[in-house]
């Protein structure tokens, strides 16, 4: 889950570290108000999760109520990387000495974590995290033990930049990081005002989905994605449309990719990603309705291959589904694994299908009906 | 991280409906499961096994099998280590990000590895299994000379079953799972089959996500037995995530074409689809 700027910065300024004066905005007179409140030159940024919204007009400049609130209008209008604009953090505009880059972050390689800190901002974190030694920073750490003293001395000195401030920014960003369970904790630009103070001109947090259960006083963010998928999210499904016409249902994420790989590969156009694997394979039943609910969809391909999840169980929900819509679209299977048995006979006797040997000749089959 | 039949296997949470199922089954599949753990069970019997209500009260352990909750999963990896387990078998899907990685740093600490998280378990066709596979299924796995080490339980049985409908068996499967930070890699896995005396070849099951197939593919050119792949997400939409790689900082390319190309270079053959795989296999044999 991507928190918004403005509630990333809310963390930021709780556990002490400087942000920009600012207001969240919901329509042209509150950002009128909290321009003249602000005073001076203010920045106007719009609220959606992305990190490309500078490039896509998502920040605008004015001086004044009024002109705040014409910029503002056309940012209320408009959307962003396919997000909405609702909201506006209006803040004031800072007098930048210098940008820096800092985050902590998750390292595959030493499956800990990372802080990356650069004397230029501007960067993503991939590209933090690959660019030259010389020019970024970095510490990886024990997360019991935590960043030492020397390891944080050795990160900040000698960069021209008050040390004890930055410590107290990469102290307080790896204290939030680990309280709310991120994986990622970025602000860039840190900018070093004229009189050499350190603020959070920008901040991106990434929650870990997984532990959002141990998060709850953390704010919701409105998850995106089109009405089937946000229907599936309810459902507790993983479930992503694609823009063809071969419906794909299988068990596991490596399975369901290769599915649709196969389907991509034998010529036809995969509809979407869905799989019902772990303790979703419960879930048939439900998982049929999402894939019959796409008008584009020609033809479906059922792939299971059950290790813990029963292919019995996946069949049988399938098939009650199947039953009760009565689709006219074709439908190939390929069952293997746990339960098999159980599964090709309950095919056999409730729908007159024969499921397929291999997945390759099913998505074959589908491909062929679909064209 | 390849089981034998000598190893003592411990089941954290072994008093739960999935975890009775599989452990019956690792039973009957020749596997030596000691016991179980479940502090709210202590003392108790099941399955015929005695629970315990923490590691160190079983008497000795090699291979630790997590069937717990997320939250759970943390405490469990503790008390596995502490209780003298070589190797902890993580099962669990979802753990919090920040927990797998106390776990890591937990092994580290101990000298011990952890397989997963979200893996569906290791087999050894003939000696035993640790994990949700359907290692019982005669159709599925056989003893034989091919090692399979697989990223998902799912196409890893899809391969497996692929293997032995071309009357192919295997010496060993490792799942090294589905988690953004994998206690052990594909790498690793390899060099143990490598320096298994029963393993002749080797598929690696891959997927998009992650530097683990490239990493894979260096290690590859030194070894003496051969290796094929299978690698998924070849029409995966490079913006979306069907994977479970999180915000995880790789500095590698993770796109299909990348790892396939390194697989190549190293004279590991890519199969377009996994039924593929045995003729791949039978050529290098």
């Amino acid at each position: 889950m991507n928190l918004l700027e403005h509630q990333g910065k809310a963390l930021l300024a709780v556990a002490g570290l400087a942000i920009p004066r600012g207001r969240l905005c919901r329509n042209g007179a509150q950002v009128a108000a909290a321009a003249a409140a602000i005073g001076g030159p203010v920045a106007i940024k719009a609220q959606v999760p992305s990190g490309k919204r500078g490039k896509e007009g998502g920040i605008r400049f004015a001086t004044g109520p009024a002109a705040a609130r014409q910029a503002a209008s056309l940012l209320f209008k408009s959307t962003i990387l396919s997000h909405k604009v609702a909201e506006v953090l209006v803040e004031q505009r800072l007098e930048i000495r210098r940008e820096l880059y800092l985050a902590v972050a998750v390292d595959a390689a030493t499956k800990g974590p990372v802080v990356l800190l650069s004397a230029d901002g501007g960067m993503d974190v991939e590209a933090a995290f690959c660019g030259n030694p010389l020019a970024v920073r970095r510490e990886s750490f024990d997360i019991i033990d935590g960043l030492g003293d020397i390891a944080r001395d050795r990160l900040v000195r000698g960069l021209g930049i008050d040390e004890a401030a930055l410590a107290d920014f990469v102290r307080g960003m790896i204290a939030l990081w680990r309280r709310h369970d991120l994986e990622l904790l970025e602000v860039n630009p840190l900018v070093v005002l004229a009189d050499g103070s350190l603020v959070a001109a920008d901040c991106k947090a990434v929650v870990d989905d997984a532990a959002l259960f141990r998060q709850s006083d953390l704010p919701k963010v409105a998850w995106s994605g089109t009405e089937l998928e946000l229907r599936a999210k309810e459902l507790g499904l993983n479930f992503i449309e694609l823009d063809g016409n071969v419906g794909v249902l299988a068990n596991g994420a490596g399975l369901t990719m290769t599915t649709i790989d196969l389907v991509a590969l034998f010529g036809g156009r995969p509809a979407n990603f869905l799989e019902i694997g772990g303790d979703a394979y419960t879930k048939g039943k439900a998982a049929l309705e999402l894939v019959l609910a796409n008008p584009r969809l020609k033809s479906l391909v059922v792939n299971f291959c059950g290790a813990y999840a029963r292919t019995d169980v996946m069949a049988e929900g399938i098939v009650s589904a199947w039953e009760e819509l009565a689709p006219s679209l074709p439908v190939f299977f390929s069952v293997h694994g746990t339960g098999e048995d159980e599964a090709v006979d309950l095919l056999r006797r409730r729908l007159g299908v024969e499921p397929f040997e291999l997945m390759e000749d099913a998505v074959k089959a589908a491909v062929e009906a679909a064209r | 991280m390849i089981l034998r039949h000598s190893d003592r296997v411990l089941v954290w949470g072994i008093t739960g409906r999935q975890a009775s199922f599989w452990t019956e089954r690792m039973i009957a599949a020749g596997t030596k499961v000691v016991g179980g753990v479940n502090p709210a069970r202590a003392g108790g019997v099941h399955l015929g096994l005695p629970v315990h209500g923490d590691g160190a009260s079983a008497g000795g352990v090699d291979i630790a099998l997590l069937f717990v909750p997320p939250a759970a999963a943390l405490g469990a990896t503790t008390d596995a280590f502490a209780a003298g387990a070589r190797t902890v078998v993580v099962l669990t899907e979802h753990i919090p990000l920040h927990d797998v990685m106390a776990m890591h740093a937990l092994a580290r600490r101990a000298g011990g590895r952890i397989v997963g998280p979200n893996t569906a378990g290791i087999v050894t066709p003939g000696e035993g299994f640790a994990g949700i596979m359907p290692a019982f299924n005669p159709r599925v796995f056989q003893p034989g000379s091919v090692g399979v080490v697989s990223r998902s339980g799912s196409l890893g049985t899809l391969v497996c079953l692929n293997l032995v409908r071309a009357g192919l068996g295997q010496s060993a499967f490792i799942g090294i799972g589905g988690d953004p930070l994998p206690g052990t890699s594909s790498a690793e896995a390899l060099a143990a089959l490598d320096a298994d005396p029963a393993t002749r070849a080797i598929v690696l099951v891959g997927e998009i996500g992650g530097r683990m197939e490239q990493e894979a593919a260096i290690l590859a050119r030194t070894l003496a037995t051969p290796v094929v792949a299978f690698i998924a997400g070849a029409a995966a939409p490079p913006d979306r995530r069907m994977g479970h790689a999180g915000a995880i900082v790789t500095g590698a390319d993770v796109g299909w074409e990348a790892k396939r190309a390194a697989l190549e270079a190293a004279g590991v053959a890519v199969a377009e689809t996994p039924a593929q795989l045995p003729a791949l296999l039978r050529a290098k044999l």
